[in-house]
């Protein structure tokens, strides 16, 4: 098996006082779809936002494609092909769909290709193309996602992390993003899928990663591991 | 009356662009910087001592009023007030407010207590329209610099990757951060920018007018009606605030323009406390 593209390190990630990360690691191999899913308030996300750059670790290390990337923030990583769709879209919500799309090129490396881009995600989501003109505040939060989706697609990555995509989502549209992602995957993406809802996101990767109270409970194969492993250990029964 | 007019229009614009730097800080970054007109009458005299000291036309001034002024808003907001917002919106408040005494008795010890006024070629030029209708050719230009600078400023802020973002960082600082942007700096290139634009300002207020280190106050109570008016943040809200104002301080001339101007403030405050074109 190749290097992988991304290895998390034993890493520790506080907030104040609260440890809401003990002991996490994993490897995200190149190309691939990997699963982290987890009950609310297990780390999940804030050990997405530390691979990020966008919080730092008080202990542990981060590998990027074979470089230490510990604490490097994230303005610098997204220049380097990391990128972060965060929980809940988070969209520039004054700015239009297209401008919250052009600021995804803000690397330079990615400016040089914005036009390309922006066919490429017209193409993934036509109903943005159509609102490209509306402020991004007013749509609904299924095109929020694909807004988000959008925005870090046009930085070019090679590794997206997509927090909880699916929250608050009508299933169909679910559906229809997880099939984008499928795709993007299929062009050589390699995925982080993080989510509560155990049964579709385990499905659409190769590995799957359980996290239960701060610390990573279960690591193997999305085929092999059982239902009742999987429950197990999201509940910590 | 139409003559009146003429003059309410030509001072919208100056007052405006007196404006906009507020504006933007105030709608975009969430500052409210009580010392703009403080720096706006800083930036007239940079004007006024370059003009004699140099012996050059006013407006060639600019050259360095213009940088002087952005790297001056740049480092105060770098040094300072991204300390103090960091502790609060009143907080920072108290520290422009702060700022605009320092500044105020600044500059009356070191340039006096006297007028100034900077004087062009075409000081009393007229284009007759007709026996009793002119256009004054130097109200003329000063309101045509400060659409101009408006329309650059707002072309700026929503089409090039700096202006957008200025924008993007207020909306969402952490989205901003995953997208690229290193958003130490962009609130200080915001600050520069706003007295870049104080630096037009004050030579724009201070060929028409005469000025005193003490008329900061009073071109900031313009500016902040004129953004009460027109929708914080908003560009051609500025625009047409600044006309809105600009008529009334005509036609109610020196002993009621000030009032008129307040009351409709006042009543803009009650009846739509989010400006003419807030969306």
């Amino acid at each position: 098996m190749s290097e992988p593209i991304l290895k998390v390190e034993h890493i520790q990630a506080k907030y104040g006082d609260f440890i809401a990360v003990h002991d996490a690691s994993l490897d995200v191999p190149d190309k691939s779809i990997v699963s982290l899913i987890g009950a609310n308030g297990a780390g999940k996300s804030t050990l997405m936002d530390t691979i990020a750059g966008a919080h730092t670790p008080t202990a542990g290390k981060v590998f990027y494609k074979g470089e230490d990337i510990t604490g490097v923030p994230a303005h610098e990583l997204i220049k380097r092909g990391l990128a972060l769709v965060p929980q809940g879209s988070r969209c520039f919500v004054r700015m239009s769909v297209e401008d919250n799309l052009r600021m995804g090129s803000y690397p330079k490396a990615a400016r040089a290709k914005r036009a390309d881009n922006f066919e490429r995600v017209y193409n993934l989501f036509p109903v943005l193309k159509e609102k490209r003109k509306d402020a991004s505040g007013s749509l609904s939060g299924g095109q929020r996602q694909m807004v988000a989706i959008g925005r870090a697609m046009m930085s070019n990555p090679d590794l997206v992390l997509f927090d909880e995509i699916s929250l608050g989502l009508a299933p169909t549209i679910i559906k229809d993003i997880y099939a984008t992602i499928r795709q993007l995957n299929a062009e050589g993406l390699s995925v982080v899928l993080v989510e509560q809802d155990i049964h579709r996101s385990v499905k659409t990767s190769t590995y799957t990663h359980v996290m239960l109270k701060g610390r990573v409970a279960l690591s193997g194969l999305s085929k092999e591991l059982t239902e009742a492993e999987i429950k197990n250990a999201y509940f910590g029964i | 009356m139409i003559q009146q007019i003429i003059y309410g229009i030509l001072y919208g614009g100056v007052f405006a662009l007196a404006a906009i730097g507020m504006s933007m800080m105030f709608g975009i970054v969430g500052l409210t910087n009580l010392a703009h007109g403080e720096f706006i009458i800083l930036a007239a005299f940079l004007s006024s001592v370059l003009c004699t000291a140099l012996g050059c036309s006013p407006f060639l001034t600019l050259i360095i009023t213009v940088p002087v002024m952005f790297i001056v808003g740049f480092i105060l907001q770098k040094v300072l007030i991204n300390y103090v917002m960091g502790k609060g919106a009143n907080a920072a408040l108290l520290v422009t407010f702060g700022l605009s005494f320092i500044l105020k008795d600044g500059m009356l010890q070191i340039f006096s207590a006297d007028s100034r006024r900077m004087v062009v070629a075409f000081q009393s030029a007229n284009i007759r329209i007709s026996d009793s209708v002119v256009i004054p050719v130097l109200y003329l230009v000063v309101c045509l610099i400060g659409v101009a600078v408006i329309v650059i400023l707002h072309l700026f802020m929503s089409k090039t990757y700096v202006g957008q973002s200025i924008r993007a960082t207020s909306d969402d600082k952490v989205a901003a951060q995953l997208v690229g942007v290193n958003i130490k700096n962009v609130t200080a290139v915001a600050m520069g920018i706003a007295l870049a634009t104080a630096a037009v300002s004050g030579l724009t207020l201070g060929m028409p007018w005469p000025f005193y280190a003490t008329s900061g106050s009073g071109y900031l109570l313009i500016a902040f009606g004129v953004v009460v008016l027109g929708g914080m943040g908003s560009m051609i809200g500025a625009l047409v605030g600044g006309v809105i104002f600009g008529l009334a301080q005509v036609l109610g001339g020196s002993n009621w323009g000030v009032f008129i101007s307040y009351i409709i403030l006042l009543i803009f405050l009650a009846v739509r406390p989010q400006g003419l074109f807030k969306k």
